[in-house]
């Protein structure tokens, strides 16, 4: 089909703005949903953080969020403490980091770096866009119930997330929670064999597999271990409806609560487990590997420079993702589980080192004698292999079965997983939306203020999360309401102010980052076509959005996508279009 | 009130982005283009802030290592096993502070020099099979040697001899409290489950089984100094996780499940108290609470006692509202002072009696149903 028919259907408002069947618009629909929730998500984590360093006092901003139901006088209730922990967890790690990263990228580069119109199914976009949207509609609308939303952890263990006996939060909390996160399920899936399909079939000519940016394989893998690992959630959350609504015992067994005996026998939560960290664990690098991609591609654009060892980055994300479906125990060393699992899954996952290390040499030995473009999106890129560096260091200790038995569940895993997949995908989010928002808007983001935002935010990110490695190693458990009930524990107070205040400011600038997002969607300086002078097949496709992407033909692929500074060329790059010219050879085979 | 602060503080954050953007823009002055793309001057200052950056990185390190270096659990373990994982914990962390000096270098140092310029040289340096084989096979190797040596601990610390001679305590969880019962003179715990709870029997005993007679429960954990202990741990409702982080020690507990862990306390509570490190720990504490109890009194509340050094027994695992206060007290003392404490408490089976004393014979609590009724379930459901 040519750009010519699609230019036939007459596009109103609804086709056009809400049930667009357009990559480009469903990208945005994702971006703006997926940022949305982010405010949501970090605006919790500020109020659970007070309630940490200042513990049980009267604030007025908790009476006026949190109303004087879930926060008597200003107090913040200790299970509402617990839901606002959980929903930070599953909105970030989801909404987030998933569906609005992924869900953004992924839909918006793969047509257009591979030389496609549009997706596979334009229509299963759709349905997977709007099925995110009910299940974000649902998942808010869980924080309005009156027992609370769900507050077992965003792990949500049973039995304390089947009983409402337990914890109020596990009456009807939960039942939301757990239709949400099944329709968003359903939701990524579409999305995820959509992009599978896509990258496989809609390749323009000489797009071979190893022509393919970094930021492809990076989604391709991605989506691929998606659609291997979330079906298994969505089979645990199911086995755990049917706990709580029908009566049966898949996760339950003697229980005594609340003055009586259960009839469940049988069931085992370490199944639940099981379960849960099989999606959970490659979740993980669901949310880190496309970032990592869109880093790849932000440092060698900006290095001016090829990216270094383009097999290798490739055959890492392979490795990294294979690893990362069996590396799930190490979230259960001290479940209960048989300690020779324990010894397996301490080997698998120290394995993991391997690719990673790779990975970050590699994005160094790119930096060097380059001839960086300090643009905001590289900032943040250069970020990422900074906090990627730093917490998947700490990942060498919490894989250790040994030396995980005492940091198992403290204030180190938070500090660690934080910074390993939290900032650095929140970085490589960052750095998409300023390195693709000329693509998406046809306007450019204000630099100064890129620079102000990434500065504050990095140096709030390691400030927040440097000192809890220490408070984890002194023992202090996560999800915590207060430490006040342990005289041990009195000396931490004050890393724990500090660090508090170190997230209210790090969430207050990223207001500079909203700003600059909606100001400058209208009142942006407007952007030429290839404004970071970059080599890959977005860049050319015309400013203004059209249906089908390219005027005319798809243009043929002739080179890989990081010629730059190449030897016998003018200028410092060589789009990917570019024949090779008579004797030109492929410098990076 | 609070209103009025967070909103001075939000103005206050305003102010200072306007004014870091006004820097910013001042320093654009002379630079003929007005694009959003990086000019040469906006490399020049974020490569120095890059460098600037990697300063920041040391000194925080620095200072939270100065600062907050003596928190971390990594000496001072009371546990036989504790040594081991304390000596793997110090070979890891002095490789990770190690990697990540080197490496933070490396990234913001090339950061800063090769910041952009207009017509700088570039190297096109693509690929390099030694240089990916060098950074593969380095990590490799040690990755190697630290799997070694933490699956030797592992297992040295997960498996025991079951010939050796060991004391069972069984660690009993609940929202949100903390049991355990001591097995006794025959060293076997008697059976139990949930469906057996009634009255004092809180752990649900099962009082006909002739291990549990002489079966004792209490609600401080004592353990003898230099005694193996293996701890079977029950939970009655949720998960809960038994931490012992002194003992470097901690398993989950798991309703429907009997869990394990097994170490030998080394120091007594009381050597404990007296070690120099602890004793500094300890004042330290205390100073922080004397400043809090003097807050406190002023606005007319109770001071707060001072505090003094007990091992504890920790809930780490989210189990509900209450899961930050759920602890128990845990002292080692030498065996003789245990056995001593001990013979002093009473058995199940004669507290069971007392309790029940004017019925004539010790109630037979119910059978257990083995096999859910289907159809009371189903009832269930419908109701």
């Amino acid at each position: 089909m040519s750009a010519h028919d699609h230019g036939h259907h007459k596009e109103t408002f609804i086709t056009k703005y809400i049930f667009s069947l357009d990559h480009k618009m469903i990208a945005k629909q994702y971006l703006i949903t997926g940022l949305i929730m982010g405010i949501i998500g970090v605006l919790m984590s500020v109020l659970f953080r007070m309630q940490i360093a200042w513990p049980e006092e009267s604030f007025g901003i908790f009476k006026f969020l949190l109303g004087e139901k879930f926060a008597p006088g200003g107090v913040m209730r200790n299970d509402i403490y617990l839901a606002l922990v959980t929903i930070h967890g599953t909105i970030m790690v989801f909404f987030v980091l998933t569906a609005g990263l992924s869900g953004t990228f992924s839909n918006l580069l793969i047509p257009l770096q591979i030389g496609a119109r549009d997706m596979a199914s334009g229509f299963m976009n759709m349905l997977s866009y709007w099925m995110f949207f009910i299940s974000s509609v649902i998942m808010v609308g869980s924080l309005f119930v009156e027992s609370g939303p769900a507050s077992a952890g965003w792990t949500i263990y049973p039995p304390l997330s089947a009983l409402p006996q337990a914890i109020p939060g596990s009456g009807l909390g939960m039942t939301l929670w757990l239709v949400s996160m099944a329709i968003f399920i359903a939701s990524s899936l579409m999305g995820s064999l959509n992009y599978v399909v896509t990258v496989i079939n809609l390749r323009t000519k000489g797009m071979t597999m190893t022509r393919l940016p970094l930021t492809i394989w990076a989604f391709f893998v991605t989506a691929i271990i998606g659609i291997v690992s979330f079906p298994v959630l969505l089979s645990a959350a199911l086995l755990l409806i049917f706990d709580r609504s029908f009566g049966t015992s898949f996760y339950l067994s003697d229980i005594f609560i609340s003055g009586e005996v259960l009839h469940y026998q049988g069931g085992s939560p370490v199944l639940f487990e099981h379960l849960f960290w099989f999606l959970g664990h490659p979740e993980v690098y669901i949310v880190l590997l496309p970032a990592l991609g869109i880093t790849s591609e932000i440092i060698a654009t900006n290095s001016r420079k090829p990216i270094f060892g383009y097999r290798a980055m490739v055959a890492s994300i392979l490795a990294i993702a294979f690893l990362s479906t069996i590396v799930w125990g190490h979230h259960m060393f001290v479940s209960g589980m048989n300690p020779f699992l324990g010894s397996v899954f301490t080997f698998t996952t120290l394995l993991i080192a391997i690719p990673s290390a790779v990975k970050a040499f590699n994005y160094i030995t790119t930096l060097w004698k380059g001839n960086l473009q300090l643009n905001p999106a590289m900032l943040f890129s250069i970020g990422l292999v900074s906090t990627f560096i730093t917490g998947g260091l700490t990942g060498i200790i919490l894989g250790d079965s040994t030396l995980d038995i005492n940091v198992h569940d403290t204030y180190f895993v938070v500090a660690h997983f934080h910074l390993v997949m939290g900032i650095s995908a929140l970085y490589g989010f960052f750095a998409g939306v300023y390195h693709w928002f000329p693509k998406m808007f046809g306007r450019m983001m204000n630099k100064t203020q890129g620079y102000v935002h990434f500065w504050v935010t990095a140096v709030c990110a390691y400030g927040v999360f440097f000192p809890m490695h220490f408070i984890g190693m002194a023992g202090l458990p996560r999800r915590y309401y207060t430490n006040s009930a342990f005289p041990l524990f009195d000396d931490l107070a004050d890393v724990n102010v500090l660090i508090t205040v170190f997230a209210i400011i790090g969430a207050a600038f990223q207001i500079v980052f909203f700003w600059n997002f909606f100001y400058s969607m209208f009142y942006g300086k407007k952007a030429t076509q290839n404004p970071w002078r970059s080599n890959t097949l977005e860049w050319t496709t015309p400013v203004e959005h059209i249906h089908g992407n390219w005027p005319g033909e798809i243009p043929e692929v002739h080179r890989w996508p990081y010629d730059y500074n190449k030897p016998g060329h003018d200028e410092d790059f060589v789009p990917q279009i570019v024949p090779m010219k008579e004797g030109e050879e492929q410098l990076h085979h | 009130m609070t209103g009025l602060l967070v909103f001075i503080v939000l103005v206050f954050i305003g102010v200072a982005v306007w004014q870091l953007t006004k820097i910013f823009h001042l320093t654009q002055v002379g630079a003929a283009e007005n694009s959003e793309i990086a000019n040469d001057n906006d490399n020049n200052i974020n490569g120095y802030l890059m460098f600037g950056f990697l300063a920041f990185i040391y000194l925080i390190t620095i200072f939270c290592v100065v600062k907050y270096g003596d928190l971390p659990l990594m000496d001072n373990s009371a546990s036989e096993h504790g040594k081991d994982v304390d000596t793997l914990m110090w070979i890891s962390m002095i490789l990770i502070f190690f990697v990540q000096t080197i490496t933070q270098a490396l990234l913001h140092y090339f950061a800063f020099k090769y910041r952009g310029k207009k017509g700088a040289e570039v190297v096109y340096f693509a690929d390099n099979n030694k240089l990916e084989f060098i950074w593969t096979i380095i990590p490799v190797i040690t990755l190697a040697g630290l799997i070694l040596y933490g699956l030797y601990t592992w297992n040295n610390i997960m498996y025991y001899d079951q010939e050796e001679e060991v004391i069972y305590v069984e660690l009993y969880a609940k929202q949100f409290g903390w049991e355990a019962r001591y097995a006794g003179e025959d060293n076997t715990l008697g059976k139990a489950n949930v469906r057996y709870i009634e009255g004092i029997n809180t752990l649900g005993v099962d009082l006909a089984d002739p291990a549990a007679q002489d079966d004792k429960v209490v609600n401080e954990l004592h353990l003898p100094k230099g005694k193996k202990v293996v701890f079977k741990i029950r939970s009655q409702d949720v998960l809960h996780s038994a931490y012992m982080p002194h003992f470097r020690a901690q398993m989950n507990c798991v309703p429907g499940m009997v869990t394990q862990f097994v170490f030998v306390p080394t120091v007594t509570t009381e050597e404990m108290r007296q070690n120099d490190k602890m004793i500094a720990k300890v004042d330290r504490i205390n100073k922080i609470r004397a400043k809090k109890s003097a807050e406190l009194v002023a606005n007319g509340g109770e001071a707060l006692d001072p505090y003094t050094f007990d091992y504890l027994l920790l809930c780490n695992k989210i189990c509900g509202a209450s899961h930050y206060n759920m602890q128990m007290k845990i002292v080692v003392e030498s065996p003789e002072d245990f056995k001593k404490w001990l013979s002093e408490k009473p058995t199940l089976a004669k507290q069971w009696a007392e309790a029940n004393a004017p019925a004539a014979a010790p109630v037979q609590p119910e059978a257990v149903e083995a096999v859910v009724d289907t159809t009371k379930v189903l009832a269930q459901v419908v109701e």
